[in-house]
């Protein structure tokens, strides 16, 4: 499989993630995640609303709906918004981290800070995009909580939160397990088990039979081209 | 009807080693990078920096102006780390007070509210809570009786702001797409700065742009700069976007060499050298 092909079919793997969303807004961190947003707009989610990144909802190329950023954080706390981060470091409960590597009094690397990861995480539905599935990300324990993973949102009674899917290069990720422990949901095309379980720092559920996730259809590698075209 | 037209250093007077100084704009993103380079220019210290923060925190740490910095972020948008932000964290030259952005929101609109604190989700259950021990919760006093953060008011003693268009008395209007929150630091602050790419008469304002475009009025500004090109080099959309290869050169460049290139002399000195 080439490159080209591992990103299609993790673009529809984002795109996924929004399957069943009405008309929320889908705020994605990242080109990727923002791809597979535009994407389930364009599929099986019509009702999505997507930001160009500034402060416009788009659709179809053509600007629907203006949403500073004062009118974000309202919709956060209003709840209707699944958002797609990235995330540094990922612990077994979900737990994310983007601010700093390291002691925060002094990090050994500072990286975004928390962001609005705090807030997203409490109010609304949570995914993560992981674009190098590694020990390096999902540890045992992350530096400093930015968003909040199960075991962190059930002490304080968090009662919207939700993380709904992590999708990294080797497999797509979720939460549906007994414990609200990470699970395999399923691997990419041609990605051995071992071979992802060797690259997380933790032992996530494993279902039996683990599926393979889905391939794009010939549709939406047609959208992809459209939406994302290929450099001249 | 006063004329609250001051020069840079006129605002810089007002200012004292020391204050609280909240800076509008988002990121990159209209900055009044004039004011902040007259603040380089002065000797304040000392300086607590609210802000989304962007190069204006930046600058002011690397000229060694900052004690602490309030903020959910510091970013140039474009690039996502900034670089003296990164450097002064690493080197523990900094305090930081880290929140998530809308807890930043919510501690400007208590303050221009004059409210202690308003209540916020945002924060709870995250590390947020850790690093900031002084941060309390507040319970419900309804039947819900859920527990929620009380973000307390971020009260300010000036606010340094960057518009499109203002009149001589302080009537100030932005022209792009996103009010940030430029307004709530006026109303949070004590003394209130709004820089302008150009001044206009009040009679023109009302064509310049829809009534929605006149974000902040002359109750809630004390002083008001004509600063052309002043948010360079962030942006300032209509009259220019970010300039994205002096973002880099910004960036990639040793302070030492950007400063004597740069700021060195005044803000004439700067638009010429920017040239």
């Amino acid at each position: 499989m080439s490159l080209d092909d591992v990103t299609d079919i993790v673009v529809v793997a984002c795109a996924e993630a929004w399957r069943g969303d009405g008309a929320i807004l889908a705020s994605a961190m990242g080109p990727v995640p923002m791809l597979g947003a535009r994407l389930a707009q364009a599929t099986f989610s019509p009702e999505l609303m997507v930001s160009d990144g500034e402060a416009f909802l788009v659709r179809d190329g053509a600007v629907e709906s203006w949403l500073p950023f004062r009118s974000v954080f309202t919709i956060v706390a209003n709840g209707r918004r699944h958002v797609m981060m990235g995330a540094s470091q990922l612990d077994r409960f979900g737990n994310q981290n983007i601010s700093c590597i390291g002691d925060w009094a002094r990090p050994s690397a500072q990286l975004l800070g928390v962001r609005g990861a705090p807030g997203n995480t409490i109010n609304h539905a949570t995914s993560y995009y992981v674009p190098r599935h590694s020990r390096r990300v999902f540890v045992a324990k992350v530096d400093m909580v930015s968003g909040l993973g199960y075991d962190r949102a059930l002490s304080v009674g968090a009662r919207f939160h939700e993380i709904r899917r992590v999708v990294t290069d080797k497999a797509v990720l979720d939460f549906e397990s007994a414990d609200r422990g990470m699970r395999l949901r399923s691997l990419h095309p041609g990605v051995t088990l071992e071979e992802v379980l060797d690259l997380t720092g933790f032992k996530p559920h494993v279902p039996s039979p683990l599926p393979v996730t889905r391939a794009p259809s010939d549709d939406e590698l047609a959208l992809i081209r459209r939406l994302n075209p290929p450099p001249l | 009807m006063s004329n609250k037209v001051m020069s840079l250093d006129e605002v810089v007077g007002q200012l004292h080693s020391g204050m609280t100084v909240g800076i509008g704009g988002w990121g990159s993103r209209r900055k009044p990078m004039a004011l902040v380079r007259a603040i380089l220019r002065s000797d304040l210290t000392n300086l607590t920096i609210v802000s989304y923060g962007g190069p204006d925190v930046g600058l002011l740490m690397a000229a060694g102006k900052v004690r602490k910095v309030v903020c959910g972020f510091v970013s140039l948008d474009s690039i996502a780390l900034e670089p003296h932000f990164r450097r002064g964290r690493q080197e523990g030259t900094v305090e930081l007070v880290e929140l998530d952005e809308g807890m930043l929101y919510w501690g400007l609109l208590a303050a221009a509210h004059r409210l202690p604190f308003l209540p916020i989700r945002a924060g709870l259950g995250s590390d947020v809570m850790r690093v900031n021990p002084f941060l309390r919760t507040v319970r419900s006093p309804y039947e819900d009786g859920e527990e929620l953060v009380a973000m307390p008011a971020l009260e300010l003693d000036a606010a340094l702001i960057h518009l499109n268009r203002a009149d001589r008395r302080g009537n100030g209007q932005y022209l792009g797409p996103d009010p940030y929150f430029d307004d709530l630091f006026c109303l949070a602050a004590a003394k209130r700065f709004v820089s302008c790419e150009k001044l206009v008469p009040t009679e023109d304002l009302r064509e310049l742009g829809p009534v929605q475009s006149l974000l902040v009025n002359r109750m809630m500004v004390d002083g008001v700069v004509e600063t052309p090109n002043g948010a360079h080099f962030t942006s300032c959309v209509p009259d220019y976007g970010r300039d994205e290869s002096f973002q880099r050169l910004y960036a990639e460049s040793d302070w030492e060499t950007f400063r004597s290139t740069y700021l060195d002399g005044d803000e004439f000195f700067y638009q010429r050298a920017i040239r």
